[in-house]
């Protein structure tokens, strides 16, 4: 169905001798559902592109080698010529819409290929129903929340019916269960409709246990199609039950939740002995909690930030209805909940973004919509979901300079913090031009180096790997430690675990569960990250956890 | 939902009689009834073109004023309001004065004369925030695509700048500014411009990758000869709209070459259609509202140019010696009439529910605002 042979990519002015891509040979057979996997900036988007055309007609570049789709070559074919085969779904949905409303943006692929009416009303009905939009139908599309327009835009694309389709992060801006929606509809065109699936994803303890095959992307070389379990065993990005299984040495390596429950049967009757004794190993884990998270931490009592019966109209939507809310110093919160619940507005509110229509938000005493902006950046910062908001120069040295000299720090302040956040930031690039988590990093370095109490990070993972991942909680982790105040809207129940002392969970603008992360996480079926379905009743959350509980028992 | 075709012809007939006056009451009686039906049946959720049109009129009415106290203008009035300092031009710039006398016919006619700009700038608001012009893309024939992709990106550049500058503004007050005073809005230029031109590309991709401008198999003379008789007609169009906005332009220029550019251009997109592939979901229907809307809206354009060519008095406005402008009856009634439209035409669906809702929220506070008097009686 496709066919790559020798294919290497360069974009003008990069670097003849490291192109985007290189020697990429394969072919993805008909209905199988391939997964593009990879760190941050390896080629992966490229490669996807390359795919419909994209690569190189509208992007430019020079391009050795063949493509072929469905027999069609595309050198000889443009993307709009492949549009009846080809289907891609961009990163960014808002970005891609062409008319303006849900409906119309459903039927506007099949209007171009000239479906016949009487078929277009059927599947635009049809497709509202797979994705869940029928109550939005008639709604204007800017009016949607982020994870309805990435449902919109996947269904533009599927309404259309191409043999390939083709998704880059599709589930990045979803939340888990929009995105088990969306995932769930994908594995269906696969299995029923015999649909040829190309899908790059970070999340891949959502994904990598609907592929059939893996394509492992590094630095512009692509291997061949592997199994997912072989792949597993190699790759550099990998979730938490690959990460599990690799520690404990389990072989075959264990890719969904349930192989890996039957496989770690014996071990939770080690760890845990007996149903009868769940509440003392939960007491157990608490200690431990004590210990390593909440331990050394300087909390003189006063919150830091309050928010009491706050709430938010925005246009005809009611995005916060009372909410109140405490966060004390030294904590890492992480503010969870369904697409449009809420959670970027509560953070928006305490930066004073957004003015309350009722009730009262308190950052270190200051009201946070009529302080200064100079004032309050000493107080609280936000990163916003794109972050590409707050930076302005061109250039990164440009960038973090402004930065220095906002806060009349020393010149090269923001750029120490930068390294420590992550390494090897081209000083001379075009802040645009970083991969998505160096970008977070250089937008996080700008808040950071004022050292705002109160720290908020709006959907901070979106587009970043594993390792970037790992590096965004141990900062973060750091930061409380010294007694700043952490906030975390996301949809990412993975790095809930890793990163949060306590969850608050809204639904529909209001709390609905508030509590120590552990009792939050590992009792929803929801939120629960990998390695507490794995070891449900017992409250581990993560391969670290797992790790010190086994260590204590040996 | 009216169909579009019906709104902007709508909006086309407020645009050609304003063409055709220059009495500021029939004007602002234009701009008025525009606003009204854009505030009836503007649908829910609807970008409201309608009032940034009107403040851009606003600023060309001042330029306009600004621009002719300063540099004169022909019309000579004896009332001169003041005398600015006159600046001494070089010879080869015969004709061009700069300051010198400013007299209030001047500056009349220049307001009257931007007013009519800001009138026609509120009916094309009017036509946008009633109808999207995306929409209305979807007519564009076959034969156009290529246009189509460059207005629909542009169309869609516009709205997003103002929400993406919102944004940064917004994300300028994380970085410590105020967000306001000129320095900043310098700032705020290349972010806002940057972020907006890679919002343009990815949607001029995403049309390409769902197939938009997709040419079915023909042979090149044939596209070829669409594609010349297409351009012939526009420019027909064009030129014989040109004649019959300028009144002063008479003869072949007017009417007879815009009959005939329409002509051409219809043919050629009936022969570049008929290979179009498109199909549409949802046929927007052709009935009597949309019929009644476009009628009510030719009706004061008809007029006017009627009442212009046969020196009705009130449709010019006097300017020396200066008079208060007349207002007859029948010219009033005439750009009255497409107010018409906020009432033959249904609600759109959403719009409607809205006031629904409202209605019966209204009715149970009503309701429960009865109970309190009888309390009080009973006590």
């Amino acid at each position: 169905m496709i066919e790559l042979s020798s294919v290497r990519v360069t974009y003008p002015g990069q670097d003849p001798s490291r192109p985007a891509l290189r020697d990429v040979t394969f072919t993805v057979e008909e209905g199988e559902l391939v997964l593009v996997v990879g760190p941050t900036g390896s080629g992966k988007s490229t490669l996807l592109r390359c795919v419909n055309g994209l690569v190189p007609h509208f992007s430019g570049g020079t391009m050795a080698g063949t493509v072929g789709v469905d027999g069609r070559d595309t050198r000889t074919h443009r993307p709009r010529d492949l549009a009846d085969v080809v289907g891609l779904v961009g990163q960014d949905p808002l970005a891609t819409f062409v008319t303006d409303t849900v409906e119309d943006e459903l039927a506007y692929g099949m209007e171009i290929l000239g479906v016949a009416p009487q078929a277009m009303r059927r599947r635009v009905e049809e497709t509202l129903d797979l994705l869940g939009l029928a109550e939005v139908r008639d709604r204007t599309l800017t009016e949607l929340s982020g994870g309805q327009q990435q449902r919109v835009a996947i269904g533009a694309v599927l309404a259309a019916g191409p043999r390939i389709l083709v998704l880059d992060e599709p589930t990045s801006a979803l939340d888990p269960v929009a995105a088990e929606d969306v995932l769930a509809a994908l594995h269906r065109l696969v299995h029923d409709l015999g649909v040829t699936v190309l899908l790059a994803e970070h999340r891949l303890e959502r994904v990598v246990h609907h592929a059939d095959r893996v394509l492992l992307v590094d630095q512009g070389t692509v291997s061949a199609p592997l199994d997912p379990a072989e792949a597993m065993v190699r790759s550099v990005v990998h979730p938490p039950v690959v990460e599990l299984g690799r520690r404990l040495g389990w072989s075959p390596l264990p890719l969904s939740v349930r192989d890996a429950r039957r496989r770690a049967a014996d071990l939770r009757a080690r760890l845990g002995p007996g149903s009868s004794d769940v509440t003392r190993v939960a007491t157990g884990v608490r200690s431990l909690d004590a210990a390593s998270r909440h331990g050394n931490r300087a909390t003189d009592g006063a919150p830091a930030a309050t928010v009491s019966r706050l709430a938010v109209r925005r246009g005809v939507t009611q995005a916060l209805r009372g909410v109140d809310l405490e966060l004390s110093r030294g904590t890492v919160t992480a503010v969870m909940g369904r697409n449009g619940a809420g959670k970027s507005t509560l953070l928006a509110a305490l930066a004073g973004q957004v003015r309350p229509t009722s009730g009262r938000v308190q950052v270190a005493a200051l009201d946070p919509v009529s302080t200064p902006p100079a004032r309050l950046v000493r107080e609280v910062g936000l990163v916003p979901q794109d972050p590409d908001l707050l930076l302005y120069a061109d250039r990164v040295a440009a960038e973090c300079d402004q930065a220095d000299a906002e806060r009349g720090l020393p010149r090269g302040s923001t750029r120490r913090l930068l390294d420590r956040l992550c390494e090897g930031v081209d000083d001379d690039s075009h802040p645009r031009d970083l991969s998505e988590g160096q970008r977070l990093c250089l937008a996080l370095a700008v808040v950071l180096v004022g050292h705002p109490g109160v720290v908020l990070l709006d959907e901070p993972t979106r587009g970043l790997d594993y390792p970037a991942k790992t590096r965004l909680v141990g900062m973060l982790r750091d930061l409380a430690a010294s007694g700043h105040t952490v906030a975390v809207a996301t949809h990412d129940v993975e790095l809930a675990a890793d990163l949060a002392d306590r969850v608050v969970v809204l639904a529909d603008g209001e709390v609905v569960a508030d509590g120590v992360a552990r009792d939050v996480l590992a009792g929803s079926p929801a939120f629960a990250p990998q390695v507490a379905k794995i070891f449900h009743p017992l409250p581990y959350l993560t391969v670290a956890d797992v790790e010190a509980a086994l260590a204590e028992a040996s | 939902m009216l169909h579009p075709v019906a709104w902007w012809l709508w909006g086309a007939g407020l645009v050609v009689a304003c063409a055709h006056t220059t009495n500021p009451l029939l004007l602002v009686v234009v701009v008025v009834v525009a606003g009204w039906v854009v505030a009836e049946r503007r649908e829910v959720g609807a970008v409201n073109a309608y009032l940034p049109f009107l403040l851009l009129g606003l600023v060309a009415i001042l330029l306009r004023v600004g621009l002719i106290a300063i540099l004169g203008s022909g019309v000579t009035g004896r009332t001169v309001l003041l005398r600015l300092p006159s600046v001494p031009l070089p010879a080869w710039m015969a004709g061009v004065r700069l300051g010198g006398p400013v007299s209030l016919e001047a500056l009349v006619a220049a307001a009257a004369e931007g007013l009519r700009l800001a009138a026609t700038l509120a009916c094309l608001g009017a036509a946008n925030a009633l109808a999207s012009p995306k929409r209305l893309l979807r007519y564009l024939p076959a034969t156009l695509y290529d246009v189509g992709t460059s207005v629909v990106v542009a169309l869609t550049y516009a709205p997003q700048l103002a929400g993406l500058a919102a944004r940064v503004r917004a994300a300028r007050r994380l970085r410590g500014h105020s967000g306001h005073g000129v320095r900043e809005l310098g700032r705020l230029v290349g972010p806002v411009l940057g972020g907006s031109l890679d919002r343009s590309l990815d949607l001029a991709a995403s049309m390409e990758s769902r197939g938009y401008g997709r040419t079915p198999v023909r042979s090149a003379p044939a596209r070829r000869l669409a594609s010349a008789l297409t351009l012939t007609g526009l420019v027909g169009v064009v030129a014989g709209l040109y004649g019959v906005l300028d009144g002063s332009v008479t003869g072949l220029l007017g009417m007879p070459l815009l009959l005939l550019g329409l002509v051409v251009t219809t043919a050629a997109l009936l022969v570049g259609a008929r290979r179009d592939v498109r199909s549409r979901y949802r046929r927007d229907p052709w009935g009597a509202p949309e019929w009644a809307v476009t009628v009510v809206g030719a009706v004061p354009a008809a007029l006017l140019i009627w009442a212009e060519s046969h020196g009705w008095p009130g449709v010019v406005l006097a300017q020396s010696p200066l008079a208060w402008p007349e207002a007859p009856l029948v010219l009033v009634l005439g750009v009255l009439l497409p107010g018409l439209a906020a009432v033959v035409t249904p609600v759109p669906p959403r719009l409607a529910a809205v006031r629904a809702a409202a209605q019966t929220a209204r009715r149970s506070a009503a309701a429960t605002s009865a109970v309190p008097p009888a309390k009080q009686v009973t006590s």
